[in-house]
């Protein structure tokens, strides 16, 4: 083992065959998101291309536009492939943003706690821990329903349901990581609070925060899913996987299986893959289990 | 203890002001109810009619203080649509949320701790990795599609089971029920399923990461070294450290379950609470939306006291004035 942490960290990393496995799978759905335009055999969003003699084919019909609906077509007559690498994209858009700003914001404010100490942090930490005792999903469906519908509200709901995760964790590492002679040593010299902070203590609690942060993109994804299956999400025309799930609900029930369940396939592939890689992830920062 | 308790009550009696200043300046904020309940076409007296029924033309302080009077005398107003009172409507639709979610707890409970322990036990055989795989699908899994892929299986296809609604129901003291009769019981039975597997998969983890550590930590070696069964170290030590996290888990999840009830109603019609605050939010039918969320964190405080204090009475070196 040389060349490093990172290096020791992959090779530790590597061990995990599934953990592996679920990394290259996330990776594939992530270009497959980014070169939807050139990859999906249709726009679906472009009405010309749309035929409803294509309509609610099943997967294998060759429509009009003259190539394979291998995952079949909706009641529009929208190729389900070229929908699912659209709404991966957009699904993994918000999931990504509201992650980085949980990660940004609560991350910002467990540090503040952790460093100024007294009675500021307790009130911190107890509206934190008060907010954690509260599922996420039922914060962001009241915020959705305060903050109306939209691209933004939506982000700016999950990530206000899901900061108190990254406050919790880094408060707990800052506050560990304090009182150890290295930041007493810089605190010391006469360096502002906030480079001591974002250049030495920052650094030194970023391993728990990445896991968190794995596990909340997964979590930010399936809750706008859910958001979105409920109808309380993205506006209509920005159909991300959750919503196609929920347009082909009612065929569900005629056996035009394929609607809902390829959307659902995907949306589930994607959270299952990211909760793979982190759960590896943490097992291998978790000091409590290297015995 | 006394003044533990104080103190506690007193807490969570500042948390609920606090909410009900939150959910009330909050839902406030939604948009303007008048919009939704008076058609574009009504004529300018039945517009003031309506707002000086519901008291939107009073100024907030006056509608937070009145509202939170009518709160402590247990008058939540009444409901826009339904135009019932609200505490009738969510007392009504509280036996078909309580019975799901119970079942849904206590199936997780009972099958999610011997299995994390076991896990947890075994950390390499094929069973154990079959059982976390099992339950990293159950953790991250959206709850409705979970329903879906149900739905899809066992009423679409096999045709065992209804796809939705509550069935028949019986009435036991009072109120009525689906558990008591078959019929009611097939209704009940995908919802709960849907409902229990997060926290199955929750409870499996918990229960395995605890006696991972606890199965590599010095009481167990010393424990195994005086000759003891393995089922009585497990049962006798394991299980007992083990317990505080799963207890608190178990508790909060109690009230969560309330919340992921709201997906699992939605998509199995099942006529609970969920059901109503989804319906409430589209169509902003206020008094049933600010109802819902002051008994939700009503619910949350008061679990959250009780697991504080469960603890005192699971782990003595949490008790208040104890030793260190």
């Amino acid at each position: 083992m040389t060349g490093g942490p990172l290096a020791a960290f992959w090779h530790d990393f590597r061990g995990n065959r599934v953990a592996v496995a679920a990394l290259v799978v996330v990776l594939l759905l992530l270009a497959g998101a980014l070169s939807a335009p050139w990859l999906a055999p249709q726009d679906p969003y472009d009405q010309v291309t749309l035929s409803l003699l294509d309509a609610r084919r099943p997967p294998g019909f060759v429509g009009s536009g003259g190539y394979v609906h291998l995952l079949g077509t909706d009641p529009s007559g929208r190729d389900m492939l070229s929908a699912i690498l659209y709404g991966l994209r957009i699904s993994l858009q918000i999931g990504v943003f509201a992650g980085a700003c949980a990660l940004v914001a609560g991350t910002t404010i467990g540090l503040v706690a952790a460093f100024v100490g007294g009675r500021l942090e307790q009130a911190i930490m107890r509206v934190v821990d008060l907010q954690l005792s509260f599922p996420a999903i039922l914060l962001a469906l009241i915020l959705v329903a305060l903050l109306g519908q939209g691209r933004g509200q939506l982000i700016a709901a999950l990530a206000a349901a899901q900061y108190a995760y990254f406050a919790r964790t880094a408060h707990g590492a800052a506050a560990a990581e304090r009182r150890k002679d290295y930041i007493e040593a810089v605190l010391a010299t006469p360096l502002p609070a906030a480079r001591v902070v974002f250049r030495h203590l920052l650094p030194n609690i970023l391993p728990p925060l990445i896991v968190v942060a794995t596990v909340q993109i997964a979590n930010a994804i399936a809750l706008e899913a859910t958001l979105s299956f409920l109808g309380l999400g993205l506006p209509i025309t920005e159909p991300s996987l959750g919503m196609l799930i929920a347009n082909g609900f009612q065929h569900l029930m005629n056996g035009r299986y394929w609607i809902s369940i390829y959307p659902g396939v995907a949306l589930m592939v994607l959270v299952v893959a990211i909760n793979l890689v982190g759960d590896q992830v943490r097992d291998q920062v978790n000091p409590r289990l290297r015995r | 203890m006394l003044g533990f308790l104080i103190n506690r009550l007193l807490q969570a009696a500042a948390v609920m002001a606090a909410m009900t200043v939150i959910v009330f300046v909050g839902v406030h904020a939604i948009g303007n109810p008048i919009d939704v309940l008076i058609p574009p076409d009504a004529t300018q007296q039945i517009r003031a009619d309506v707002i000086a029924r519901y008291g939107l033309d009073r100024p907030l302080v006056e509608q937070y203080l009145a509202f939170v009077g009518n709160l402590v005398r247990g008058d939540f107003g009444r409901s826009f649509v339904f135009n019932v009172p609200v505490a009738e409507l969510i007392l009504s639709r509280l036996p078909a949320t309580a019975e799901l979610t119970l079942l849904a707890v206590l199936g997780a409970s009972l099958l999610g701790i011997p299995l994390g322990i076991y896990a947890g036990y075994r950390p390499r055989s094929p069973v154990s990795r079959a059982i976390m795989g099992a339950s990293i699908l159950g953790f991250s899994v959206p709850t409705f599609w979970i329903g879906l892929i149900l739905i899809l299986t066992f009423a679409v296809e096999l045709r065992w089971l209804p796809a939705g609604g509550r069935g028949p129901t019986a009435v036991l003291l009072g109120v009525p029920w689906s558990f008591t009769s078959g019929e009611g019981l097939a209704h009940l039975l995908l919802p709960a399923l849907n409902l229990s597997l997060f926290k199955l998969a929750l409870l499996i983890r918990l229960a395995r990461a605890g006696t991972r550590e606890a199965m590599l930590s010095d009481y167990v070696r010393f424990a195994r070294a005086q000759g003891l069964s393995e089922l009585t170290v497990i049962r006798g030590h394991v299980l007992k450290n083990i317990a505080i996290p799963i207890v608190t888990v178990f508790g909060l999840e109690l009230g969560s379950t309330l919340a992921f009830a709201v997906v699992t109603e939605t998509i199995f019609s099942w006529p609970g609470v969920g059901k109503l605050i989804i319906d409430s939010i589209r169509d902003l039918d206020r008094p049933v939306m600010v109802a819902y969320l002051v008994l939700v964190t009503f619910l949350f405080v008061v679990i959250n006291l009780v697991v504080d204090l469960v603890y005192g009475a699971l782990d003595p070196r949490l008790r208040p004035g104890a030793a260190g």
